[in-house]
């Protein structure tokens, strides 16, 4: 494992002088307003304080979050890799393998005790012990715990460590669970998605690096300056929607035209994530502007609220799979034939008693 | 609860005469017009609702010609703050009308007899026994499907439909520190979206029964439903 290395070591090894360094630091004290004192406090807090050691662990997952962050380009993956943290560990791209890698694990929990990030891709099962996600021998789960015990901050990436995703969906036979079910005493921040958007991912990191600290976090534990508003809230078909122009059905005339895909169950108005204003790989696109409705990716189990291409989704917990629609204006159907014949039941009833009455 | 009268008037301030009266008055004037003004607002929410689940076909043109979806959805906000708003004044005239206010908010669950006549008052409903009695506010069948149907349902509406609403508003707005804790128990709106479409439903079917029921027992039982929630008087027949 590295020795820690300084903010200043990664400055000076990226060719910049100790001249230009020094320049930096009277610059950035003046243009804060900071006293006579400031650029030797930004100068000693560069040169002492070491980079934040990142722990980047996979449990039950796809690998889409790593493949999303080394797609960020504000700012790019490879410096936040190679000059903002330090991962020490990332079994999916790390060079070292097996015991070696398992070493550094044990190491930076020594070394770092209280003052690491653990980032978690995936989830823990628990069913069986852990035995569906085995880690280096050994369950996943025990391992997650183990590392989670010494860390400073806990960071879930995407919809698996947030919420369980696809394999917590129904019927989640192996029971795996979102992260903050197993890491109970330790500050965790969720960046939901399916995966998260790279800028999120690289922006949160930059946060907790230059503040130390946890961005504000909204009631589910998401960082409310990527996750206070809904995709529909910022959507640019948004005046489709209100206006009332909607795709009808794929390919036609309304989705040449790019109106809105409420009608083909675009979750948007359902989804809280930042996909409508930072958008994908360097801001191209995002699913909405690329033709397809939203699936809502980054909310709690959205694999349980299909389907994807109708508004009107299953009523959870239902044995049968039907929408509100179906339920209730069966049932309502129901109530009124039932209302129908108690009239006809009753009115036939007094005929014959009125009947009766007469003859009497 | 009203157990049944025998109704006698004497001779008002005027020396009227005194006479046998047959009839009694049950409805305030508020709880009346709060009665009439909920039913339009209802009528109008749940088509607005209908609406914004299941939109019109689409409008061709530009976006900036048509504002529906808007229009559809103001309909459905305005009436539903109008709701809140009449809600709230039915819950205060609970406490400052007469006792027939508060049946809306109170089931006499454990009283034996309440039990009893409601019992009874099914049998009459399944044709098992002749004749209903006669009850001066709501029998106490009907008090059941009242706090169960309407006012819990009407509660649970205010509170899924204020927490969506609250998501629109935004999450610093007093919506969401009123009705934010709906995510608590339903982290995925779109759930809430669908339980609140059910609960439509569950209305459409309490406005069938509250409809017939009111219009059968105006014909069949000895007392008036209809011209009662007009005029605020119930008249007892034979």
């Amino acid at each position: 494992m590295a020795a820690a290395e300084t903010f200043y070591d990664v400055i000076r090894r990226q060719g910049i002088t100790r001249r230009s360094f020094t320049k930096f630091c009277s610059l950035t004290a003046a243009s804060l307003g900071l006293g006579a004192g400031g650029p030797a406090a930004i100068a000693h807090a560069l040169e002492t304080k070491p980079r934040l050691p990142v722990i980047w662990m996979h449990g039950l997952e796809c690998t889409c979050c790593s493949e999303s962050f080394i797609r960020s380009a504000h700012p790019l993956a490879k410096d936040v890799i190679l000059s903002m943290i330090s991962l020490d560990y990332d079994d999916t791209i790390m060079a070292a393998a097996g015991h070696q890698a398992d070493a550094i694990l044990t190491e930076t929990r020594e070394k770092h005790a209280g003052n690491y990030v653990l980032a978690v891709e995936g989830n823990p099962p628990l069913n069986e012990d852990g035995m569906y996600c085995i880690d280096g021998g050994r369950p996943f789960v025990e391992k997650l715990r183990e590392m989670a015990a010494g860390a400073k901050f806990v960071v879930a990436w995407g919809s698996c460590a947030s919420w369980g995703c696809v394999q917590a969906a129904k019927p989640n036979p192996t029971h795996a669970v979102p992260i903050d079910k197993v890491i109970l005493d330790k500050p965790i921040i969720k960046i939901p998605g399916c995966p998260p958007i790279a800028e999120v991912m690289t922006g949160v990191l930059s946060y907790i690096l230059t503040f130390d600290q946890l961005p504000e976090l909204d009631r589910q534990g998401r960082p409310k300056m990527f996750y206070s508003q809904r995709i529909h809230d910022k959507c640019y078909r948004r005046p489709h929607f209100d206006a009332g122009q909607f795709v009808e059905s794929w390919d036609d005339e309304g989705a040449r035209k790019g109106y809105c895909l409420y009608k083909m169950g675009c979750k948007g108005p359902t989804t809280y994530n930042a996909c409508s204003t930072v958008r994908w790989n360097n801001g191209v696109s995002f699913p909405i502007q690329s033709g397809h409705g939203c699936i809502g990716c980054s909310e709690n189990a959205f694999w349980d609220q299909g389907p994807f291409y109708d508004r009107l989704t299953n009523i959870p917990y239902f044995p049968v799979e039907a929408n509100a629609d179906v339920v209730g204006g069966t049932a309502a159907a129901i109530v009124a034939g039932a209302v129908a014949i108690h009239a006809g039941v009753t009115a036939i009833r007094s005929t014959i008693k009125s009947g009766e009455k007469t003859e009497a | 609860m009203s157990r049944v009268y025998t109704l006698v008037k004497t001779a008002d301030a005027e020396a009227t005469p005194a006479i046998e009266r047959n009839s009694v008055f049950v409805y305030e004037a508020p709880v009346r017009t709060w009665h009439w003004v909920n039913a339009i607002l209802i009528v109008v929410l749940i088509v607005s609702g209908y609406l914004i689940g299941s939109p019109p076909p689409t409008l061709s043109g530009e976006a900036s010609a048509h504002y529906q979806m808007g229009y559809i959805r103001f309909g459905h906000f305005a009436a539903a703050q109008l709701f809140i708003v009449a809600s709230l004044y039915r819950v205060y005239w609970a406490f400052v009308g007469n006792e027939h206010a508060r049946q809306l908010f109170y089931v006499p669950f454990w009283k034996r007899w309440y039990w009893y006549e409601a019992l009874y008052e099914l049998s009459w409903y399944l044709f098992i026994v002749d004749k209903p009695k006669k009850w001066v506010g709501h029998n106490p069948l009907a008090n059941l499907a009242m706090v169960v149907l309407f006012t819990f349902l009407s509660l649970f509406m205010i509170v899924t439909g204020g927490a969506l609403y609250a998501q629109g508003a935004g999450n610093d707005t007093l919506w969401m520190t009123i009705f934010g804790w709906v995510f608590v128990i339903w982290p995925n709106s779109q759930e809430v979206h669908t339980l609140h479409h059910v609960g439509m439903w569950v209305m459409v079917i309490f406005i069938v029964l509250h409809v017939y029921a009111a219009i059968r027992e105006d014909i069949m039982s000895r007392q008036t439903m209809l011209s009662a929630i007009v005029t605020g008087d119930r008249y007892f027949r034979d």
